[in-house]
């Protein structure tokens, strides 16, 4: 562990230890991940970085319960995601897991409070309620005033603010966000960016999922994946672009 | 359960939307189901109408009368065995009538002699050939149904005398006298003229099976009187209780056997028959129609399936990217699968009501134009066809839905 930075002292909400994964894509095993150990605490604002091939997707997915590991241990409050089965790891995503995605992912023929309240349908909450939450959390990405649009209505802007809402929308103990800004030009990446920050300073816990620096430096700490094992955890954000990653290597194990 | 309530409502409203917006793709491929529940339904109600065709054409024949006739109503293998049977006589039903009159708790009420022959009727310039001419006494109205439209059957006194009376079936009449009443006219039948005195109610025909509305019915003593060439005869005798038509039965068997003066040792050389004897003769020829009827037109249902099933395979692949969303957002796999049948039922449910729309206009028109046709719609047919189209839904739906719900989220969510 890097020394110099002092960690958010909150309860631990993903504790991953040794993590592997273990593709097989035709004769060959690809190995995503190699061993991956980290803890993320309540209230961080942590940026995934890493070239492509590194594994970040990989670790995305398995942050997210979209995956299971092929070994490894990983505990998401307390309780062991290795061992669900589709079902638990479905409920887990639904409450505990808000995904932001850098195509947005919208239903395209539902209107924003529809796409909104989807995750709550999933939750069986009924439909007043459904609505009244929906609602607010549209109100405080300040979209309060296109909650029937459609998406083909809305800017990128707007749609991926609509996407904010809905990972929002369950109180989830994360928010996972891939390359949140991806698709979007640099002004308005900015503005989400500014979303992001004003959700952390509420006290979510967010984890940015990001090739690019100035997006990464958003974040409070950095974790940068290559070849499938964590090469840096640091504290905020290196702005020393130029320094090769291999000059300063601070392994995490 | 709440939950499953509300994933239920969502999966109407996502499938209503998914029709809307694929309009001209969910049309032609309802279109399958359309035409599959049109063929199954008009096939149903052609099997519910020739099944009611045969029940009243077997109404004719009463289920409380026993029919005693020289050959069995059934298919028999042995023929050489009844075709030197004794014929029935018509004497035989006085005679039976006195034995009953002297049996104390006979099962049976009465005997009435028949005879019957073809012949052509002619009125003026019209002539109807091949009538059925029946010759019987007034007693005949205990045994069947008469009803008529016009006049009455003949009476006790015209039965005895032996009157030149007749009464009429409905087509005979409509030929006849296509413009005119015809009470009290005379009409010639084998040279002779016999006055009418009623007309049968319209029964309608079916198959060609006997039908009231092909016949005429005179005096026995008449018929005796003016047709001597070989004729048909037989005795009916009505049954007191018909639950208990083997009592009855098996008592007539015994008066007959007493006419005949059979000896214990020799076998009967007549045949009792009831309506239950025919009606099992007919059954099976009835139930084949209905199920090669129907299998054939299930399999246009069946291929109007497959192409729903096809359409869902389409929507799931489409919508890959969409089901991965919906995973990551807490679907489970049951929530897809439901999504996805219940697209697919809504699909079937929207052909299958469409069909039956057409369907029921259809019999609408066929009854309009060809009013013998046997064809009957009924409520009972239309929440078959309900259960059907939903089944075809579900049948058709669930190899796409399982396959969407087995979706791993991580690739469907990369998929493009």
């Amino acid at each position: 562990m890097s020394p110099n930075h002092t960690r958010p002292s909150g309860p631990i909400v993903i504790d991953i230890e040794n993590i592997t994964k273990e593709y097989v894509m035709g004769e060959e095993v690809v190995r995503a991940l190699r061993g991956v150990t980290l803890q993320i605490r309540r209230n961080e604002y942590i940026a995934i970085m890493g070239p492509s091939g590194s594994g970040k997707s990989t670790l995305m997915n398995m942050l997210g319960c979209l995956d299971t590991p092929s070994s490894g241990r990983y505990e998401f409050n307390g309780k062991n995601v290795a061992e669900m089965d589709d079902d638990e790891l479905a409920a887990v995503r639904n409450r505990e897991i808000g995904f932001v995605f850098q195509t947005f992912n919208l239903l395209p023929r539902s209107t924003s409070l529809r796409n909104v309240e989807l995750p709550l349908i999933y939750a069986g909450i009924e439909p007043e309620r459904r609505m009244e939450r929906a609602m607010q959390v549209l109100r405080d990405v300040g979209l309060g005033d296109r909650v029937h649009h459609k998406p083909n209505e809305l800017s990128g802007g707007q749609r991926q603010r609509v996407a904010i809402a809905r990972a929002l929308v369950n109180g989830p103990s994360i928010i996972l966000a891939d390359e949140p800004t991806g698709n979007l030009d640099s002004k308005t990446g900015e503005e989400i960016m500014e979303l992001f920050e004003h959700l952390y300073r509420r006290g979510n816990t967010i984890i940015l999922v990001t090739h690019e620096r100035d997006i990464a430096a958003h974040a409070r700490r950095t974790v940068h994946l290559r070849d499938g094992i964590i090469e840096m955890d640091h504290a905020g954000f290196i702005p020393e672009i130029d320094v090769p990653i291999e000059a300063t290597p601070v392994r995490s194990r | 359960m709440k939950r499953l309530l509300y994933e239920l409502s969502e999966s109407w409203k996502i499938a209503a939307a998914q029709m809307r917006s694929n309009l001209t793709r969910s049309t032609l491929t309802a279109l399958g189901v359309i035409i599959g529940i049109i063929a199954v339904t008009l096939m149903g109600t052609a099997v519910n109408g020739i099944s009611i065709g045969f029940d009243k054409s077997m109404a004719v024949l009463g289920d409380d009368v026993l029919y005693v006739t020289q050959w069995p109503w059934k298919p028999v293998d042995d023929w050489w065995n009844y075709r030197d049977r004794k014929k029935i006589k018509t004497e035989y039903a006085e005679t039976l009538n006195r034995m009953i009159a002297a049996t104390p708790n006979s099962n049976l009420i009465i005997a009435v002699p028949t005879s019957n022959l073809m012949r052509s009727v002619k009125y003026g310039g019209n002539q109807v050939d091949n009538v059925f001419v029946l010759g019987t006494t007034s007693d005949f109205t205990v045994t069947s149904t008469i009803e008529c439209t016009a006049g009455r059957f003949f009476n006790d006194l015209e039965s005895r005398g032996g009157a030149n009376v007749v009464m009429i079936g409905y087509d005979v009449a409509d030929a006849l006298f296509p413009s005119d009443s015809p009470l009290d006219k005379s009409v010639l039948i084998n040279g002779q003229l016999f006055k009418v005195v009623g007309v049968n109610k319209r029964q309608g025909t079916f198959l060609g099976l006997f039908s009231w509305d092909s016949m005429v019915a005179l005096p026995l003593a008449a018929f005796n009187k003016y047709f001597s060439a070989k004729t048909e005869s037989d005795v009916r005798v009505k049954v007191k209780d018909k639950t208990r038509l083997g009592d009855a039965k098996d008592e007539l068997i015994g008066l007959m056997r007493r006419v005949r003066g059979l000896p214990p040792e020799k076998k009967d050389d007549f045949s009792i028959n009831e309506q239950q004897a025919f009606k099992s003769t007919l059954d099976p020829v009835k139930n084949s129609i209905a199920i090669a009827g129907l299998f054939i037109t299930g399999l246009s249902l069946f291929v109007g399936a497959i192409g729903i099933m096809n359409i869902t395979f389409v929507s799931v692949k489409e919508r890959t990217k969409e089901i991965g969303t919906r995973k990551a957002l807490g679907a489970r796999r049951r929530t897809i699968l439901l999504q996805f049948l219940i697209e697919s039922t809504a699909l079937c449910l929207f052909g299958g009501f469409i069909g039956l729309v057409f369907a029921y206009l259809m019999c609408f028109g066929i009854g309009q134009a060809f009013p013998s046709f046997p064809i009957h719609f009924s409520v009972g047919l239309v929440i078959v066809s309900m259960i059907v189209s939903v089944l075809t839904g579900l049948f058709s739906g669930f190899a796409p839905a399982w396959t969407a719900s087995r979706l791993d989220p991580v690739t469907a969510l990369r998929y493009e």
